[in-house]
């Protein structure tokens, strides 16, 4: 008799594992100076990505078979630390390392499978013989690897891991034609949104682990499966805790207000866009906000946050995207468009919670239509030429949202939209610059100090320093590099 | 002869010593150069004995009765316990690591003979306790001065901050009570390079050799004395309280500062003063898991700092002074440095998978525990570093093709220091609990210490 628990446990095991070992591969080789060859990386590619997305089928067959709808696959305790003495009745610390299968990870790890598989399908012969090929490929499996450990986490840390993986790999490849500085500027821009959104996440999940006493999901929502199940916290807890979680949600999503970064990551190679801009990535935030829906259904005032934001959002890219003149640019704010709509559908879910299947079902048929679309991009915009030569003429074009808008405003919403409603310019001129110049000021102050010091009449130290430039070049609008499209 | 009866803490101090003055005769920079790696093994090798034996309690406190100086003072000098057995062992390495990892061409400068009596005194501080851990925290600070003074570089700014070090740790080495604890807590927090009393560690990196600058400063000495000379005198809260906010403002205002640097080597000091000040808010908390993240945070720091300096180092032995002011575009010359730096970078500031992850994890949520502002703060200085590494990353190996006729690649002397530091840093970070555990073993000891009704520092 088989023991069906046991192979599922050991299906999901391999899911887990699958991504890992493809980050293993490839990132070692590249770390000890023996990258691969284009068609090794192309067969552990295919491999692996097939072996973990069987071992995902696999899992939901089995899921469907025994009718359990939520299963864990526990590694153990990762670190697991019981003080002696009582300080302050401190709890033992544990960071379990812990997955969980159930309707709405195995959906996503599926989706992560299928459209990474995809991708790398495409990007062989997109990047053939390009110089970056191998770091492509290494960046794409930390990214792959990064979506599966967040898809199934059980514990907020593990899911934390896997959102820093995607994190890193994401804007390493916004970055990716690095000889050009466009790119490595947009790069670092997505780093610091990316950033505070990990600070959010953090911060959130320290305070979790800290109220609950672990980390775990299970604990959070009383041991039922998800959607069902109601975080064991207060109102004003789960506020908190949400709040933080939507901070870290809007930057990994590009919500408003950090919507900009968005377009500056379509810098990165169209098969990097596609999944991770127009699928995966800007979707992992939806997801945040969909594994943690129990605290939702505690607290109102977080509903009625997280639906404003969506909205907000959806708006927002609605009218942006009317006047975007490059279709990379373009697809991603149609994305946004709706990646605002499912995140209103998660908020709606406190009143009505089957949203949240909606939102999850939005959520996986926007990804793979956008995947395609960004995909066909290149190709598209080719054809459309050729058939206006064809016909001797532009093809027509239907009169945009703003057309539909009252005279009296359409000026100031064709310069909003243009000016990607300010944002760019609100970050860059009420955030970054004071910052920088707040640190610049007092980094001629301690020169000065050091200088009086040592007792030198001017500033001898080497090297002499070029006039600075730090964060505030990040101002540059993106450029697109049509050329990479 | 039993493996007991050998003094291994004792040669692992006393052969860089000797041998450090040996080589001080040899004249060829190669031939000193093997001595010193030589040696260097050597020392590491007996660390790692004396700690293993501790570890595997053959030793109790990593002493044997073949100690040379227990027959000449009649007490033990050098000795390991929870909380120095692990750091003995990676002193030496990091000493070993930076150099192996010296280029051909800094060689004839770079004085091989000193790093082994540097790593000597550093090692023998970390050993030791009361009255001959002051005495050599003082004999420390000489070293730095004495090359700043051969290499014609101001000392003003250093004196000026290692004078009021030495005063600080002195009086309150000799005074009690109360005062003697805020004495040696001043003293830590100017070692440790805490703001505003912080400008000697970017002037030592400015102007020092960076392989001195960074094997001075990368140990955090600071932490090791706040731990035995200041938690046994029993604190009041107030003074921990105190000591914690200033390293809270340090690590935000370092972080913040490494941000808008344009000079490398200050970038560097910036984000390695940052990361000090987040160990000692470990010490803040005083709590078993803070204490338990500060203290493996502490090594893991040591670690990662270190790889990112000597990537830092090598890569100005190719370049020159490095400029962050503008794109240089150094990944295709040395991709094998652009990983070693992102790898050490990132595992600095907590990435997962690797050292500091679950150091940091720890220490915020131990923080949290005492007070959630403290826990933001370590938040937002955290994600700081992020942006500072990545900037740095980005403006060094980004940008307009570097091209050179000569060949730039990451060399094997190099390659091997990498890898070793790549090594740990990821055990670390995907096999944390042997080395979380022996870490809260020693937090364990340290706040058991503190408990005790323990007269002030042994006279």
């Amino acid at each position: 008799m088989v023991d069906l628990a046991q192979l599922t446990a050991t299906a999901g095991t391999i899911a887990i594992i699958a991504p890992a070992a493809l980050v293993m591969i490839l990132g070692g080789t590249s770390l000890l100076g023996l990258p691969l060859a284009e068609r090794a990386i192309d067969r552990a590619c295919r491999g692996l990505i097939s072996i973990g997305l069987l071992a995902t089928i696999t899992v939901l067959v089995l899921m469907l078979v025994t009718g359990d709808r939520h299963i864990v696959v526990d590694l153990g305790n990762w670190v697991s630390i019981h003080p002696l003495h009582s300080e302050g009745g401190h709890l033992p610390y544990h960071f379990g390392v812990k997955f969980q299968f159930d309707r709405l990870s195995v959906p996503l790890a599926i989706l992560s499978f299928t459209l990474c598989g995809t991708i790398a399908a495409f990007a062989t012969r997109y990047l053939h013989r390009e110089p970056g090929y191998n770091r492509f490929f290494a960046l794409f499996s930390v990214f792959l690897a990064g979506m599966v450990t967040a898809s199934l986490a059980d514990t907020i840390e593990t899911l934390f891991a896997g959102w820093e993986m995607v994190g890193l790999s994401s804007a390493l490849l916004v970055a990716y034609f690095h000889e050009r500085p466009g790119p490595a500027r947009n790069g670092l821009r997505v780093w610091i949104v990316y950033r505070v959104s990990d600070a959010a996440l953090l911060f959130a999940a320290v305070a979790l682990h800290h109220m609950t006493g672990e980390g775990d999901f299970d604990q959070l929502m009383g041991n039922q499966s998800w959607p069902h199940g109601r975080a064991a916290l207060t109102e004003s807890q789960a506020l908190a805790i949400g709040l933080l979680l939507l901070l870290a949600a809007a930057g990994k999503s590009a919500l408003v207000p950090f919507s900009e970064w968005l377009p500056r990551a379509m810098e990165g190679p169209t098969p990097s866009s596609a999944v991770f801009y127009g699928a995966l990535s800007v979707h992992l935030g939806a997801f945040l906000l969909l594994r943690l829906s129990p605290l939702i259904a505690v607290s109102v005032w977080l509903a009625v946050a997280i639906v404003t934001i969506g909205l907000l959002t959806s708006l927002y890219a609605g009218l942006v995207v009317a006047v975007q003149t490059d279709i990379k640019s373009a697809l991603s704010f149609a994305s946004l468009a709706q990646v605002g709509i499912i995140v209103a559908e998660i908020g709606l879910g406190h009143w009505v919670p089957f949203l949240w299947y909606v939102a999850l079902a939005h959520l996986l048929g926007h990804a793979c239509l956008r995947t395609l679309q960004f995909v066909r991009a290149p190709s598209l915009l080719r054809d459309y030429r050729e058939l206006e030569n064809a016909i001797g003429d532009r093809l027509p074009r239907p009169p945009g949202p703003l057309a539909a808008a009252p005279v009296r405003i359409r000026g100031w919403l064709y310069r909003f939209a243009l000016e990607r409603g300010y944002l760019d310019n609100f970050l860059s001129e009420y955030v970054a610059r004071p910052f920088v110049a707040l640190f610049l000021a007092l980094d001629r102050l301690e020169r000065r100090w050091t200088r009086l010091l040592n007792g030198e009449k001017k500033h001898t130290s080497l090297p002499p320093t070029p006039a600075p430039q730090p964060v505030a070049s990040l101002q540059t609008r993106p450029e697109v590099a049509e050329s990479h499209q | 002869m039993t493996f007991t009866s050998v003094p291994w803490l004792e040669l692992a101090v006393g052969v860089p010593l000797v041998g450090g003055a040996c080589l001080a005769r040899v004249r060829d920079p190669y031939m000193a150069f093997r001595g010193c790696l030589a040696l260097a093994s050597i020392s590491l090798v007996c660390a790692v004995a004396a700690s293993g034996g501790y570890a595997w309690g053959l030793t109790t406190d990593g002493t044997s009765t073949n100690d040379l100086l227990y027959k000449l003072v009649g007490r033990k000098v050098f000795t390991v316990d929870a909380l120095s057995a692990t750091l003995v062992p990676i002193l030496a390495l990091i000493h070993l690591l930076t150099a192996i990892s010296t280029s051909r061409t800094k060689m004839s400068r770079f004085s091989f003979s000193w790093l082994l009596i540097c790593q000597a005194i550093r090692m023998a501080t970390f050993a030791c306790d009361g009255w001959d851990l002051g005495i050599l925290l003082v004999v420390g600070v000489l070293p730095p001065y004495l090359e700043l003074r051969w290499r014609g570089r101001p000392t003003g700014v250093y004196v000026f901050h290692m004078l009021l070090f030495v005063a600080l740790l002195l009086s309150g080495l000799a005074a009690g009570g109360e005062i003697a604890v805020v004495l040696l807590m001043g003293a830590v927090l100017v070692r440790n390079g805490t703001v505003p009393v912080h400008v000697w560690v970017t002037d030592l990196f400015e102007n020092g050799s960076f392989g001195g600058a960074l094997l001075y400063s990368t140990p955090i000495t600071a932490m090791y004395a706040a731990l035995r000379l200041v938690l046994p005198l029993q604190p009041s809260d107030w003074i921990l309280v105190a000591i914690g906010s200033a390293s809270l403002v340090t690590a935000v205002y370092a972080a913040g500062m490494a941000i808008v640097q344009t000079d490398a080597r200050r970038f560097f000091a910036f984000l390695f003063l940052s990361h000090a000040s987040l160990v000692l808010v470990g010490l803040e908390l005083h709590t078993a898991i803070s204490l338990t993240g500060a203290l493996a945070l502490w090594g893991s720091v040591m670690l990662s700092m270190t790889g990112f300096g000597l990537t830092l180092r090598a890569l100005e032995g190719r370049f020159g002074r490095l400029s962050l002011a503008e794109f240089r575009g150094l990944y295709a010359s040395s991709p094998a440095l652009a990983v070693s730096f992102l790898l050490t970078g990132l595992a600095s500031v907590g990435f997962p998978g690797m050292s500091g992850f679950v150091a940091a994890e720890l220490l915020v949520d131990g923080a949290m525990g005492a007070n959630p502002f403290v826990g933001l703060v370590v938040v937002v200085a955290s994600a700081l570093n992020g942006v500072a590494v990545m900037r740095a990353y980005f403006y060094l190996f980004t940008g307009v093709r570097y091209t050179s006729g000569v060949e730039l690649g990451i060399t094997a002397g190099e390659r091997v220091a990498v890898l070793t530091l790549t090594a740990l840093i990821l055990a670390g970070g995907f096999y944390p609990q042997a080395y979380i555990t022996s870490r809260h073993h020693a937090a364990q000891a340290a706040l058991g210490s503190r408990n005790e009704v323990t007269p002030a520092v042994e006279h």
